[in-house]
């Protein structure tokens, strides 16, 4: 072969994987309303940044007929690139290859970049689009799935993981994305499960459409699977790229700063409050009038919206917020609320993100189906995953902070660096109702006009308890601020904590309650 | 603020006005098991059926044999006593917590 014919000859090889499986395989897809593998990452990277790898692995299965099949890629591209500038390791399932399905010869393409990643230091993308398992593979394909879950494992805490749902992820394909750190999901696009809807009818009768059991709004809303959701794939890729500004690279460095802005929320932040303290405010309002540039990557946005979490910068740093959300079920912590923060809390401390708590909560949501669904299992979490936090803790109490939920949300017990309250804060075991119809219980029912009584010890414990005073006289509070004053004096905890050592004591792990 | 899709959320004795989730208002309320009600403890298929109505049995007898993913679970009588009814017939599919056999 001449030299000519060599370079001809790898052009030509080139080209037959780069196509895929073939124009009619990508018209089918497009058909879907899905884009191909290629385009996805090309539209995700930086252009001109994409370096691919593997592009000639072939697969060595032989039964059924596999030895005269040749797929292109084994049907998944891999390769690293930037996003804004930064070094991501990405890899794509190609649907048109053979559905996507997962063999040894894509899972080893796959587990490399898993491998890189770790050693380089660098955030995962993985976009999945499969329709499961290679079945004529057998349990090579298994084999497959359990290197990556294995990898996504070891990886976790150590680089940012991002999963992508641009298509059907069932059955066990699922847990690679549940064990990463971020999943993003598009309506109408993303399905994800563990049984479809053919095996549910079958074996137990009941009809279910794909998108009714697990499609992008169910993760976004019901299961809390999904982080992130968007309208279409291009949304996707903004909301990714955003998420890559605000993380680090890996657990040994810190997010990039930003130049510090000014907050743009069109409300000042003394009047979001409402006069009423059983009246319901939107705590977003809180955290853009705090926060540079009023910009807030909201995380799990449609999900147990009764505490909301993400990140903002502060003074051009990146912090992790969490809130309660007193417009929804007046911002009690619950099962999927606990559960929430948690896993967020547990990120934010893995990846050297301060943490920034924002406290207004009546406590715990009673209920039997709160119970039996292991509220004190989830709402432990919360405890748990504050008290390891050692990145900087700075909590600011807005108003109640009552009960078990003030010792949950970063209290100065469960090691907070820095908690400040407003004027407005009600630090107390509970509600000032509540508190006076049990304290008092004995001289409301004796007194001539017990519903007087009842209405005068009420505001008799609301004079001595609803504030920040009793908590502040025993330092368990380092001091009272004005809300104008707050976001100076997160900036300044944010200044002089640069150099915050914790060291937790000596264990392999510690066995948190999940 | 908008208001109109506030609820109330009675905690401590204080109201809140707040927005209810789906879930929270979909939430069933607590009913106490009923011990003379068998019901299916998985979603399947009935494959046999061994007790009628006016049978008496004894703790341990066979009642019925329900499928679930390829597993024939052979339902045994919790207590001794008579049967009141019989929900089901050899080949139906059940769901999780459908009634089976109620006793007497």
């Amino acid at each position: 072969m001449s030299f000519l014919d060599r370079v001809r000859d790898f052009f030509q090889r080139k080209k037959t994987v780069e196509i895929g499986g073939g124009e009619q395989a990508i018209e089918k897809q497009k058909k879907m309303g899905k884009l191909t593998a290629r385009e996805r990452i090309q539209y995700l990277l930086d252009p001109g940044t994409f370096h691919e790898y593997d592009m000639f692995v072939e697969h060595k299965a032989e039964d059924f007929g596999m030895d005269k099949k040749f797929l292109p890629g084994d049907g998944v591209i891999t390769g690293t690139g930037n996003i804004l500038g930064h070094p991501v390791c990405i890899y794509a399932q190609d649907f048109t290859v053979a559905g996507g399905s997962l063999g040894l010869a894509h899972a080893k393409k796959i587990t490399k970049m898993m491998d890189h990643a770790m050693r380089m230091g660098m955030p995962l993308i993985g976009i999945n689009d499969s329709g499961g398992a290679r079945i004529q593979e057998g349990v090579n394909s298994l084999a497959g799935y359990g290197e990556i879950f294995f990898r996504n494992t070891r990886a976790s805490g150590v680089i940012p993981q991002i999963s992508v749902i641009l298509g059907p992820c069932a059955g066990g394909a699922v847990y690679s994305p549940a064990l990463t750190d971020f999943v993003f999901v598009v309506d109408k696009i993303s399905k994800m499960f563990i049984t479809g809807p053919e095996v549910i009818k079958t074996v137990l009768g009941e009809e279910i459409s794909m998108e009714e059991l697990g499609g992008a709004r169910v993760h976004a809303e019901i299961s809390g699977n999904a982080h992130f959701y968007a309208e279409s794939e291009q949304e996707c890729f903004e909301q990714i790229k955003r998420l890559v500004t605000f993380i680090p690279w890996n657990n040994r460095k810190k997010a990039d700063k930003f130049q510090p802005k000014p907050p743009i929320f069109d409300k000042p932040i003394a009047e979001i409050l409402p006069k009423e303290p059983n009246e319901p405010y939107d705590i977003r309002d809180v955290i853009k009038a705090l926060v540079d540039n009023s910009d807030f990557l909201e995380v799990q946005e449609h999900w147990a919206k009764n505490i909301v979490i993400g990140f903002a910068r502060i003074n051009g740093e990146t912090v992790g917020i969490v809130g309660n959300q007193p417009l929804v079920l007046a911002g009690v912590l619950d099962v999927d609320s606990s559960d929430k923060a948690a896993r967020f809390i547990r990120f934010c401390d893995a990846f050297n993100i301060p943490l920034l708590t924002l406290v207004d909560l009546p406590g715990y949501l009673p209920g039997v189906d709160q119970e039996h669904a292991g509220v004190i299992r989830h709402g432990a979490k919360v405890l748990y995953a504050y008290s390891e936090a050692t990145v900087l803790k700075t909590t600011v109490i807005l108003r109640k902070a009552y009960g078990g939920g003030y010792i949950a949300m970063c209290s100065r017990h469960l090691g907070a660096d820095f908690v400040f309250a407003w004027p407005t804060a009600e630090i107390a075991v509970m509600g000032p109702e509540g508190a006076a119809n049990i304290i008092f219980k004995n001289e409301i029912a004796n007194a001539p006009n017990p519903e007087e009584m009842r209405k005068q010890k009420v505001t008799e414990y609301i004079e001595k308890f609803a504030n920040p005073y009793k908590a502040a006289a025993n330092g368990y509070i380092d001091a009272v601020i004005t809300p104008e004053e707050t976001r100076d004096f997160i900036i300044h905890a944010l200044w002089v904590s640069q150099n915050k050592e914790d060291v937790p004591p000596k264990k392999k792990h510690g066995v948190p309650p999940f | 603020m908008n208001n109109e899709n506030l609820g109330k959320l009675i905690l401590d004795d204080t109201v809140y006005e707040t927005q209810l989730t789906k879930k929270f208002t979909l939430r069933k309320k607590y009913v106490p098991k009923d011990p003379k009600k068998i019901t299916a403890f998985i979603p399947g298929v009935i494959r046999e059926v061994y007790v009628k109505i006016g049978d008496n049995v004894k703790v341990g007898d066979k009642l019925l044999v329900l499928e679930a993913m390829k597993m024939r679970n052979t339902i045994t009588s919790p207590m001794n006593g008579k049967i009141r009814y019989v929900a089901v017939s050899t080949g139906k599919s059940v769901a999780k917590n459908e009634l089976l056999v109620e006793f007497e």
